[in-house]
């Protein structure tokens, strides 16, 4: 029992999972609101773009590389798609091929500078950032997509039952949010291909002179990331019941900060969908939190802020700790 | 090949890319691009990013990263705003000049501070340079929304707004502003130890530190420099607008690193000179301001300014690789 605490203490996802409890039990009796299935499903619904994003950009940490441009390719992904739907009709299948093949596509343009000249994946995606976003707008001078075909109006509604006179369903976020986090989790944990990821991000050169496919891994680490872009994009088009190319773009760090709070190494090789799971958890729990407590949400970011702050500390003093700990030893 | 004749190379290749450019554009443009008036607007346009860029650069020379450039002159703009609003008596006199000095000190006081919590949590902590200044980036802008409610703060004295908008012996002042930043950089990176540690740092830091230098000292100084101007870009860009607040600029935040990049800084540290920079600097604002003239919009601005930082980083590793 002391030994599987002790190695619980190691973990980066035990601090996390012990915040989010205190935070839930301190909430559920502070507040009456918080502990309910309204609030649960409103939680999943509204985080739902950011967290489809991080079960992405966990996999591009992990591979050793990192991507800023997906709100960009999100934003082309879902203007041309539901762009093509009004103009010629689609159904639910040929929506997503159309929007995530987009997805893939852009992402495999930012593999294709990465491999092919060698530049750092975060100058590539800076430019492909301004790039893709840039030409998006130029082409439609910016104009907002309000109608959309009905039965994406709709949307899903599954599972359909009524509590206390209010009807709950699994709706077309949860779906993909729980799609998203469960395919990331399968190809890092029981694939050969995530096994594959997680050496090449831990030393390149070794993976590369084992024999592994590096190029092909960096296409389908990015193809993956776009996939997961195309996906949000709908995700977030049909919760927005419109196409506003304006308002994604800008939201590409708080998508880094839940991955990274999550306990995910820039460095690459570390990281696991466990973790981002329970960081994305932590900071729209906050979010949560604060406006149901009655603080003005005027100071959510602040908060965020400080949290991060709080956090990425203690994690670098308790390494620095263990380091020492292993020297003396040693 | 010498690591002294790449960075010959960046500056060639940049000024020949600038040559190129200019001609292209006075052939589509004709007189009108070369005409004292779009020279104006572009020397009006450039200081701001110019320091926000110098502010990230010394970051990147280290092999740090400093994400809260444009929270942090957001918040020093602020608090010189409320200063100035709040505490300047009369319109005129000795003590409205004093109390103008005051205020703008008291940004440059919050500056430093934010400089030293990114520098402490980062050099003596030991946290990584992008995790730091990602929740510094919050902390700061959710402080300054927290207190403005989102407001603008605006009306200034006199002299304040004319920091942003006047003339002397046909310099704007606010490029006199960008320069008297950029040469004393200049000057601190290339002629003094913390210059030169700073360059050893972003190469090898472990190797520096086995060497004998202060390194965290040398990092939080850092830190401390890239915030303080920021408080001098705010200082432009709140007399420029004359009002202030919390989400001014958010685009110039990945168009810094853009143009560091760009002026041959190594995004991993070690590598990267002040007029690298400048010329980056420039290159970016003729794109812009030409595309302005030929009546193309701003977004495929940033489009070309993407595809010209591709292009030139492919250029300059293929050249690092192949000589």
């Amino acid at each position: 029992m002391r030994d599987l605490l002790q190695r619980l203490r190691r973990r980066h996802e035990f601090w996390l999972a012990s915040v989010i409890v205190a935070l839930c039990v301190a909430l559920t009796l502070a507040t009456d609101s918080f502990f309910t299935l309204r609030n649960l499903v409103d939680l999943l619904t509204s985080n739902a773009f950011i967290g489809i994003l991080c079960a992405g950009l966990i996999v591009v940490l992990v591979a050793g590389g990192i991507d800023i441009s997906f709100t960009a390719t999100a934003t082309v992904a879902q203007y041309l798609a539901l762009s093509a739907a009004n103009a010629w009709g689609a159904t639910w299948l040929t929506l997503f091929l159309m929007a995530c093949g987009i997805g893939v596509c852009l992402g495999a343009i930012n593999a294709f500078f990465i491999v092919k000249f060698r530049v750092h994946s975060i100058i590539v995606s800076i430019a492909t950032l301004n790039i893709f976003y840039g030409l998006l707008i130029y082409a439609t001078s910016g104009r907002y997509i309000y109608a959309l075909p009905d039965w994406f109006s709709y949307g899903i509604y599954w599972f359909e039952t009524e509590i206390d006179g209010w009807p709950y369903g699994v709706n077309l976020q949860m779906l993909l949010l729980g799609l998203a986090f469960l395919s990331t989790w399968v190809l890092l944990n029981r694939t050969n291909v995530g096994r594959q990821i997680y050496a090449m991000g831990g030393n390149p050169d070794a993976a590369r002179r084992m024999g592994f496919p590096v190029v092909r891994l960096q296409v389908f680490v990015y193809g993956y990331m776009g996939f997961m872009a195309g996906v949000a994009s709908l995700a977030q088009a049909q919760f927005a019941q419109s196409v506003a190319p304006t308002i994604l773009v800008g939201k590409e760090l708080d998508v880094l900060a839940a991955v990274v709070l999550g306990g995910a190494s820039l460095l690459g090789g570390v990281g696991t969908v466990l973790g981002t799971f329970l960081g994305l958890t932590l900071l729209a729990l906050l979010q949560n939190g604060l406006v149901l407590v009655g603080v003005s949400s005027y100071w959510g970011q602040c908060v965020t802020g400080a949290v991060i702050l709080i956090s990425v500390s203690a994690t670098a003093l308790e390494a620095g700790r263990q380091r020492r700990l292993r020297r003396s030893a040693a | 090949m010498t690591v002294a004749r790449v960075r010959i190379g960046v500056n060639g290749g940049l000024a020949l890319l600038l040559l190129a450019l200019a001609a292209t554009f006075s052939l589509l443009i004709g007189e009108r691009f070369y005409a004292a008036s779009t020279l104006r607007s572009m020397a009006f346009q450039l200081p701001e990013l110019g320091i926000l860029s110098l502010a990230m650069m010394v970051t990147l020379l280290k092999g740090g990263l400093n994400l809260s450039i444009v929270a942090t002159a957001n918040l020093s703009g602020l608090t010189m705003a409320w200063c100035l609003t709040t505490l300047v008596p009369g319109s005129e006199g000795v003590m409205w000049g004093v109390w103008q000095g005051v205020s703008l000190l008291a940004g440059f006081a919050v500056a430093a501070l934010i400089g030293l919590m990114n520098g402490y949590v980062i050099a003596y902590l030991g946290v990584s340079p992008i995790l730091a200044t990602l929740g510094s980036m919050s902390l700061v802008k959710g402080l300054a929304i927290g207190l403005t409610r989102g407001d603008v703060i605006s009306g200034f004295p006199e002299p304040i707004v004319f920091i942003g908008n006047g003339v002397v012996a046909g310099v704007p002042v606010g490029l006199a502003v960008f320069l008297g930043c950029a040469i004393p950089v200049a000057l601190w990176l290339s002629r003094t130890p913390t210059g030169a540690a700073i360059y050893m740092i972003g190469s090898n830091e472990r190797a520096t530190r086995y060497s004998g230098v202060d390194t965290r000292r040398v990092m939080l100084k850092v830190y401390v420099v890239s915030s303080l101007l920021c408080a001098v870009a705010a200082v432009v860009m709140m007399a420029r607008f004359n009002s202030a607040n919390a989400s001014y600029g958010e685009s110039y935040l990945l168009v810094t690193i853009l143009a560091a990049v760009l002026g041959g800084v190594d995004p991993f540290g070690g590598v990267g000179k002040v007029a690298g920079l400048a010329l980056a600097l420039v290159i970016l604002q003729v794109i812009s301001s030409a595309f302005n003239l030929l009546g193309l919009s701003q977004f495929l601005t940033l489009a070309i300014w993407g595809a010209i930082l591709i292009g030139a980083t492919a250029v300059a590793v293929r050249g690092r690789r192949g000589g």
